[in-house]
């Protein structure tokens, strides 16, 4: 067929780079004939290889080039766009020229890292420089809009990671709405007794913060509330937060607990959430002593008012003239604005009933690890004694190792926290019981600051670590309760058949299970694994592919407290940094239709899921309004009159660049 | 069928989710067949008839369209309106002779780097298979209407 007129009308002068970046590009594809191959294209004024493109040197080149050689359009064979698209286009602004007209060929993560057939992978490059180039000469100067950004801050999830951004944002002068979905923040470390390795105790470190937080003029904190809806886009999110009803109203409660005192319940008959099913509560209740907000809540779910109507409510007696008992409060709805989000809504301990030859659900002396936590813990529900179900102390406890983690059955990754909490379990429980401890496990994952060290003194105190992953726990026939743990200790070669009177499964981190839904509201990524994907592994880690949304603790992926808590910090830069620039940019790729063409069968309208098209009745034409615009280009394809057009989209360059890899036959 | 035939893929992915995987598949260096050309679009809703239709008449062997998975999708419903219109178009090029093998529609999120390396594979190896797309049926005024 009649090849397509590759015009060059904007008088091209092209100037195409091939980056070496080191050997990564140039081990596999020979840059020096690829540059070579580029000057011979129409509209090439040169074509030079560069060790590495985006370095100083790199740039300068270019710059220097646009000067002296009269360039005005550029393209850049390299990385990824979504790694260094924004420095070329940068460095061309910054000689002069507008910068969309900068075009970047990937021969690194899509040509030299992914084949191994030098010839093909060069065929390859060759194909998408030349598309590129021919792409490129119909580039066209475009604007970018500048939206201001709202300076508050949403923080979703109020464990240590949300209360550690929250609080830094604050302490920044910005405001920042706190949502949690519990009915008090603290998270998991808040079940925690002590920390690894420096076993200084996780109430001591966590309660200052938690308190802080309730008592910052900077923070609005809504607990039992979750978000709802999203909307908008960086600098300006207009977010639906769902608030549920704690039938205790928040403002007059003064958590003197006389209400929990009063209940007609005289003990607690429901399983503790907080203490994982470990004692009862009442239908009233604080969920732990330093909960914050130091307010009640009422279950609907197990109080008598609620069931039958017919209770005698001493709670709201008790509560008197405070009247801080409303049974008819209702689910809310608060619509915010917000310049940035930050979510920190964490991760789920992996189920152990996942793996039934350990017994967890079935015998009652298997426990996981936050089980034993609470049981450890001074406020838990037997006071930091540690006893079985039956009242009895252990004599002999055996730990087993990555529960749900380095398992191909489960999870494949190394949950990163379960080798060290072990050992500080493993003391904990020695120092306690003076029991014997025995711990099962694949690999010591010890690679923290003091954390070998800590390792080490476990060691020494008399813990007896066994190479080697536990293949049943079964019960010891002479109705004892307890259990035997088999397992082939792989440094003796032996199987060993080891009695213990508790198992502790070292249970991993999971993503949480409505991750998905969560992703889905803000936009963003989830990896294999099911935690939140963020922007680069190395250089971005806190950041998204949606801007103005940020990572912050193990909702990115396990990780320890101190983990979480830096990576809170890098969050809450992050967003201050966006906040404080005042103003975004926005990317130019936005649809406009051109009137004339525009034949008013309201194709398009309908298919803008951000309403952005409008139709103008009187002139019977289409209308984009674009800062509604997110510019994904759906209703240009469907235009059947051809009369929308997308900004460095448009068809025309869309069909060079079709022809263009395809020009090599 | 030449000797040593190897198709050419024009493969449209969306910005979000399909480029992002083969950029994913380059960092876990996933290697996978060379045949692939990639045009990047910031949505595959973006994908017009007209590009596929072109792709085929300037010498593809195959098109493959890449796009985030339903419920997914960056712009919230994008790849539902590629779905619908990648079933039209289907039908459309059946009737021009073109095999199904051709022209492929697949869900890849930013962390299937895997599913990424197995469709290019397969479909490589299918339209390898077939052997070169017979173009001289298509008869250039035709094509050139396309492009009005």
């Amino acid at each position: 067929m009649t090849p397509r007129k590759n015009g060059n009308p904007g008088a091209a002068r092209i100037g195409v780079y091939v980056c070496h970046c080191g050997t990564n590009i140039a081990g596999v594809i020979d840059v020096k004939a690829l540059a070579d191959y580029a000057s011979g294209l129409p509209g090439v004024t040169i074509a030079r290889d560069y060790k590495y493109m985006c370095s100083d040197p790199g740039q300068d080149l270019l710059k220097k080039d646009i000067q002296t050689h009269g360039l005005n359009r550029i393209v850049v064979a390299a990385c990824s766009p979504h790694l260094h698209e924004k420095t070329f286009r940068t460095a061309a602004e910054a000689a002069g020229l507008n910068p969309y007209f900068v075009q970047m060929v990937n021969v690194r993560e899509h040509g030299s890292w992914v084949h191994e057939d030098k010839a093909a992978a060069e065929a390859r490059a060759r194909d998408q420089v030349r598309a590129a180039v021919r792409r490129v000469a119909y580039h066209k100067p475009l604007e970018r809009k500048q939206v201001a950004i709202h300076p508050d801050v949403l923080v979703v999830g109020g464990g240590i990671a949300g209360i550690h951004a929250a609080l830094t944002l604050a302490n920044a002068g910005k405001h920042v709405y706190l949502v949690e979905r519990e009915p008090t923040i603290g998270g998991h470390m808040a079940m925690f007794d002590k920390t690894f390795p420096t076993l200084d105790c996780a109430a001591c470190i966590l309660t200052p913060k938690m308190t802080a937080v309730k008592a910052h003029p900077n923070i609005t904190l809504w607990t039992m509330s979750e978000v709802a809806k999203v909307e908008g886009f960086v600098g300006n999110f207009r977010v639906t937060i769902r608030r549920r009803p704690r039938y205790v109203v928040e403002e007059m409660c003064i958590g003197c607990q006389e209400c929990i005192e009063a209940c007609v319940f005289k003990e607690g008959k429901t399983p503790d959430e907080f203490n994982l099913g470990l004692s009862k509560r009442k239908p009233i209740y604080l969920p732990f002593p330093q909960a914050v907000p130091q307010v009640v809540l009422i279950d609907p779910e197990t109080c008598i008012e609620f069931k039958t109507g017919k209770c005698k409510k001493t709670c709201v007696e008790a509560c008197g003239e405070r009247g801080g008992i409303d049974f008819h409060q209702q689910e809310r709805f608060e619509t915010i604005d917000v310049g940035a989000v930050i979510l920190a809504t964490g991760y789920k301990v992996f189920d152990a009933r996942r793996l039934p030859y350990y017994g967890y659900g079935v015998y009652p002396n298997v426990y996981t690890a936050l089980e034993v936590e609470r049981l450890v813990n001074a406020a838990g529900p037997t006071g930091g004694e540690i006893v079985l179900r039956d009242g009895r102390k252990p004599k002999t406890v055996g730990i087993i190792h990555c529960i749900g983690s380095r398992d191909e059955n489960t999870n494949r990754y190394c949950s990163r926290v379960c080798c060290m909490y072990s050992l500080k379990l493993a003391h904990l429980i020695k120092e306690k019981t003076g029991a014997e401890v025995y711990e099962s496990y694949i690999d010591i994952r010890a690679p923290g600051k003091a954390f070998e060290e800590f390792y080490n003194r476990v060691a020494e105190e008399g813990t007896l670590f066994i190479r080697g992953k536990v293949a049943d726990v079964y019960p010891v026939d002479d109705g004892s309760g307890r259990l035997v743990m088999q397992v082939e200790d792989t440094l003796l070669g032996v199987v060993r058949k080891i009695p213990v009177d508790m198992v502790v499964l070292a249970v991993g981190l999971e993503a949480r299970p409505d991750a998905t839904e969560v992703r889905r509201m803000f936009n963003i990524t989830c990896a294999k694994e099911g935690f939140f994907l963020e922007r680069h592994p190395k250089l971005a880690p806190v950041s998204t592919f949606t801007d103005g949304i940020f990572l912050a603790g193990c909702c990115q992926g396990p990780k320890d407290i101190p983990d979480s808590v830096a990576q809170a910090g890098a969050a809450a830069a992050e967003a201050l940094a966006l906040i404080d620039s005042g103003s975004i940019e926005l990317e130019p790729n936005t649809a406009q239709v051109n009137e004339e063409a525009c034949c008013g069968c309201k194709t398009c309208v309908p298919l803008c899921p951000y309403g952005a098209i409008s139709f103008r009745e009187q002139e019977r034409k289409a209308a984009i309004n674009e800062v509604l615009c997110k510019g994904c280009g759906v209703c240009v394809a469907a235009c059947p009159s051809g009369s929308i057009r997308q900004n460095l989209f448009e068809d025309e360059e869309i069909f060079q660049e079709i022809e263009g890899v395809l020009a090599h036959a | 069928m030449p000797e040593n035939f190897e198709p050419t893929i024009v493969a449209f992915f969306c910005n979000w989710c399909t480029y992002l995987a083969a950029d994913l598949a380059g960092a876990s260096r996933i290697k996978y067949a060379p045949n692939i050309r990639v045009v990047r679009l910031m949505c595959s809703g973006r994908v017009d008839a007209q590009f596929v239709l072109d792709a085929f008449a300037r010498g593809a062997d195959g098109v493959l369209i890449g796009g985030c998975h339903p419920g997914d999708c960056h712009y919230q419903e994008g790849n539902y309106k590629t779905l619908r219109r990648v079933a039209l178009l289907k039908r459309l090029l059946a009737q021009m002779g073109i095999e199904p093998e051709r022209f492929r529609l697949e869900w890849i999120s930013a962390s299937e780097a895997d599913r990424l390396k197995t469709v290019v594979n397969e479909m490589v190896e299918q339209v390898r298979a077939l052997g070169p797309l017979r173009r001289s049926a298509v008869p250039s005024e035709a094509a050139e209407e396309v492009h009005a």
